[in-house]
């Protein structure tokens, strides 16, 4: 069965610092992804290969069988990949909802004129817009901060609105980025229960960066360990975290893995 | 030989033009890279410095070096409490809006410098107008001179102070990192009025060295805008940056007004400005930041 | 206190919140109508002059407030959309096809300092407009075969469908027309896709990108709308003013706008018409009073833009939500009576955010 998402050999350099050093995974499609490591092992930083932030300076990246290697970052929403961000980068002077009818501009096809007008084609497409939208918020019961600017929102809340803004786009790919930093462990088994939601109800490939091993262990179906750059091993979730390499890496010595 | 005497003094005057825009870049450049705001105020500033000369010098009698070290502390002062008074106020605001601040404050001190001074040019006498100098067969006239040798020695002192001493060298810490630097104890924000305080100094050094050449008058400030082309050039980093933007910027102009058909020369500095901006932002100096996501 | 009961998404696309917001804005634009009927022609004439500049503040307020770009250089677009229109009469075009080509060829030359300017952000930004704007005033002054350089153009009279624009009745009806066109097209941008994406570039054009706004496409287009619609303003402003002299639109008219846009209330159309209003009746209530200021201040030259930039510091200091901010403060006020909280308006303390890093 082929991959739904492939990166072969990518790389990145800042300067003398090597942050994604020749990584090669693949991602089935349907499966929970997790890419787990110490704090500076690059794993923000594929990210930012496969949208496409960065251009990796060697290797290739291929999604559904098309190379998107050098696609400019702009198509990528387009093709079906959307991100969330470590940092939450929402726009903070919106609403909630604006944020997420934001998400669904790669869906937009209204012209210039049609819009400057509102003609019936653009209402239509509001609308239809708004609904899908709507959707969104019913599935994450974001309802009572409908209106409400971001700037205004808790930090909880926010997380699960940047969740939201990448859903909106529909897309066939997902990577979160560290969707538990900030959560307590209510908030964090939630995160984890919506996680399978979405690969069973939505269908949605999601590929993870994270560091809470409980939320790791529950929903991934593969994981991958990196540090400096480099992967260190490739398996289930049970052999990764038994692996030598990646306990050493993290901690230095022998140590029972989570159930 | 004719021509190259021409060139060499064209040459010299636009280095003597590009120490001034370079001593203003300065200022910009010492407040942006500490507190990320610009001061669109800052030829203001340098305008209202020669004045405080002119007054000290021609109608209170001061002798030269006297009045003109009194101005600069006073106008140091004035820099001091600006940011104390008006400029911390607007910390947390967007960009745009302290931009728009430093463009109100600018039409203030000219309109105050109108009605304290007048509306018409004004000089004093300095101990370099209207004297030459003989280099080796070449005349040139000593104020321009003493622009180019004062603006190196005020340089000099400045890289020796945020060097060598505690106070510049807090004062880089504080401009690279404004919370690690709390930790440290160093007093940030009255860092931040000092750097305020050395670029009014600066500007007003700039005003003194400029009035031999051309008068001081209320729109002097002008020259800010010129000064913009000299610290992106710069990259809006540096010290030495500031200075060679200046006076490459100078140059450029001169030779503009000498070689160009009539008319051109003024908006030399813009061409330059725009063309640097579009081709390399980042100046010839300095670094590119970016943020990470 | 009116609470809003919604019932259908399109309630929430429609341009007005509910019934009252309608029938308030409908008496606005029939008072306005009538006004001509009332007024004397010098007072009809300023109002002409106040629509022109809200034009151009709305062409601002769209780059300026909602897409986040900073322009200090608009009074260049004011002056190619002025010059266009009056050269492309002067040749007997009519006056409904200069207008808009007036207002095409200025978004044109918007997208053009648009396109070089994409990766530049907030101060050099706002320092390659202002060099632009400088550049272009030079080249109003330079090329005296088109412009007339410093002996001024004479703007000829505009006809439309053979009645004459001439004098104050006639600048205020096409001005307060196409203004009201603006607002309409503006506020149909900012519900669409297109005035999310404007937001969304000022917010953070990482995610922007990452959501699939092509940050280069919208950037341009968020100029060439807003250098189209100042040249709108300009070539009426040309038939205001009936005489175009190269140095009217110089650094200190951007400077203008630039307050219209700050003074009336950032990141709201409202705020760009409020703001045209101030800076366009302040001097008119300077030269009123200028004779009963104490100590002879009245008399001094340099009056006007000193007072200008007192009110700039002063919004800035105390009250940069601008007018349009103190008005729904008031509002807030009112409505909440008398359960006003101690904390409604007042503003948040909040610390340097370093904009290299955006």
């Amino acid at each position: 069965m082929t991959a739904l998402f492939q990166a072969d050999n990518i790389s990145i350099r800042f300067g003398g610092i090597r942050a994604v050093d020749s990584v090669s995974f693949e991602v089935q499609k349907g499966e929970v992804f997790s890419i787990i490591g110490p704090n500076g092992a690059g794993k923000t930083t594929i990210f930012n290969l496969i949208s496409r932030i960065y251009n990796s300076t060697e290797g290739r990246l291929v999604f559904d069988g098309q190379d998107i290697t050098r696609t400019p970052p702009y198509r990528i929403a387009g093709l079906g990949i959307a991100r969330t961000f470590q940092n939450i980068e929402l726009f903070a002077n919106a609403t909630l909802l604006q944020n997420l009818l934001i998400g669904r501009h790669c869906h937009s096809d209204v012209g210039f004129l049609s819009q400057l007008a509102f003609l019936p084609s653009t209402r239509r497409a509001e609308l239809h817009h708004r609904e899908k939208a709507e959707e969104v918020i019913a599935f994450l019961g974001l309802q009572r901060y409908r209106d409400s600017l971001i700037a205004n929102l808790p930090y909880g809340v926010r997380k699960v609105v940047e969740l939201g803004r990448a859903l909106c786009t529909e897309p066939r790919l997902l990577l979160l980025d560290e969707p538990s930093s900030g959560l307590n462990v209510e908030e964090t088994e939630g995160m984890g229960f919506w996680i399978e939601d979405i690969k069973r109800d939505l269908g949605v490939t999601v590929i993870m960066v994270e560091h809470d091993m409980s939320l790791v262990s529950q929903v991934s179906d593969r994981v991958m360990a990196l540090n400096y750059g480099k992967v260190l091993a490739m398996g289930t979730s049970q052999e990764v975290q038994t692996h030598p390499e990646v306990v050493r890496a993290y901690i230095g010595g022998e140590v029972e893995a989570e159930a | 030989m004719e021509d190259a005497a021409r060139l060499l003094q064209l040459v010299v005057n636009g280095a003597a033009a590009g120490c001034i825009y370079g001593l203003i870049a300065l200022g910009f450049v010492l407040i942006y890279k500490a507190t990320e705001m610009v001061n669109f105020a800052q030829g203001d500033i340098m305008m209202l410095g020669g004045f405080v000369a002119f007054s000290l010098i021609a109608h209170y009698g001061l002798p030269y070096w006297a009045g003109a070290l009194i101005a600069i502390c006073l106008t140091a002062a004035f820099g001091y409490a600006l940011d104390a008074v008006i400029l911390r106020r607007v910390i947390g605001q967007p960009q745009f809006a302290v931009v728009m601040l430093t463009l109100g404050l600018g039409f203030i001190f000219r309109a105050g410098a109108g009605i304290a001074w007048g509306y018409d040019s004004v000089g004093f006498n300095t101990p370099f107008t209207n004297k030459t100098v003989n280099l080796s067969g070449l005349i040139l006239g000593e104020d321009n001179v003493s622009i180019i040798v004062g603006t190196l020695i005020l340089c000099g002192i400045l890289f020796t102070f945020f060097s060598r001493t505690r106070v510049g060298v807090a004062m880089q810490a504080a401009s690279q990192n404004q919370l690690a630097a709390y930790y440290m104890g160093i007093p940030v924000r009255r860092i931040f009025s000092l750097i305020w305080a050395i670029s009014a100094g600066v500007a007003a050094v700039a005003g003194i060295l400029l009035s031999p050449v051309s008068m001081i008058d209320v729109n002097m400030g002008f020259l800010g805008i010129k000064a913009f082309a000299a610290a992106v050039i710069g990259g809006f980093g540096s010290i030495p940056g500031s200075l060679l933007g200046g006076v490459i910027v100078g140059v450029v102009e001169q030779l503009a007004g000498y070689y160009l058909p009539a008319g051109f020369q003024e908006v030399t500095s813009n061409v330059v400005l725009l063309g640097m901006l579009i081709l390399r932002p980042q100046g010839l100096f300095a670094e590119r930041m970016g943020k990470r996501v | 206190m009116r609470y809003l009961f919604r019932t259908d998404y399109r309630q929430d696309l429609a341009l007005w919140r509910h019934g009252g917001d309608l029938f308030w804005y409908g008496l606005l634009v029939v008072v306005m109508l009538v006004l001509p009927l009332l007024l004397g022609e010098f007072y009809i004439g300023e109002l002409g002059g106040v629509f022109i500049f809200a034009i151009a503040g709305v062409a601002l307020m769209l780059l300026v407030g909602y897409t986040g770009l900073i322009s200090l250089g608009h009074a260049a677009f004011l002056g190619i959309g002025a010059y266009v229109n009056s050269v492309l009469l002067a040749q007997g075009v009519p006056f409904l096809v200069t207008l808009p080509a007036a207002g095409l060829f200025t978004a044109v030359c918007g997208a053009a300092i648009g396109l070089p300017t994409l990766r530049m952000s907030g101060l050099y930004l706002a320092i390659a407009t202002l060099a632009f704007g400088s550049i272009v005033g030079t080249v109003f002054q330079k090329w005296d075969a088109v412009t007339g350089g410093f002996d001024g153009f004479a703007v000829p009279t505009p006809y439309i469908f053979g009645i004459s624009l001439e004098g104050a009745n006639g600048i205020y009806y096409a001005s307060l027309a196409v203004l009201i066109l603006c607002v309409w097209m503006s506020a149909n941008l900012l519900r669409s896709p297109i005035g999310r994406a404007m937001v969304a570039i000022r917010d953070s054009e990482v995610s922007a990108q990452s959501m699939g706004i092509h940050l280069a496409w919208y950037k341009a287009l968020a100029f060439a709308i807003s250098a189209g619609m100042t040249g709108l303003a300009g070539a009426l402003f040309a038939h205001y003013v009936r005489f175009l002299a190269p140095d009217a639109f110089d650094v200190l008219l951007s400077v203008q706008f630039v307050t219209i846009v700050f003074v009336g209330g950032l990141g709201s159309i409202h705020g760009a018409i409020f703001g045209a209003l101030f800076v366009r009746l302040l001097p008119q209530f300077i030269a009123i009073v200028r004779d009963d200021l104490p100590f002879g201040i009245g008399r001094m030259p340099g009056l006007e833009p000193s007072l200008f930039g007192l009110v700039l510091v002063l919004v800035i200091l105390f009250q940069p939500g601008g007018i349009y901010g103190l008005w729904q403060k008031t509002k807030h006020w009112f409505t909440a009576f008398p359960f006003k909280r101690q904390t409604a308006g007042r503003r948040q303390k909040s610390y340097a955010k370093s904009e290299r890093l955006r």
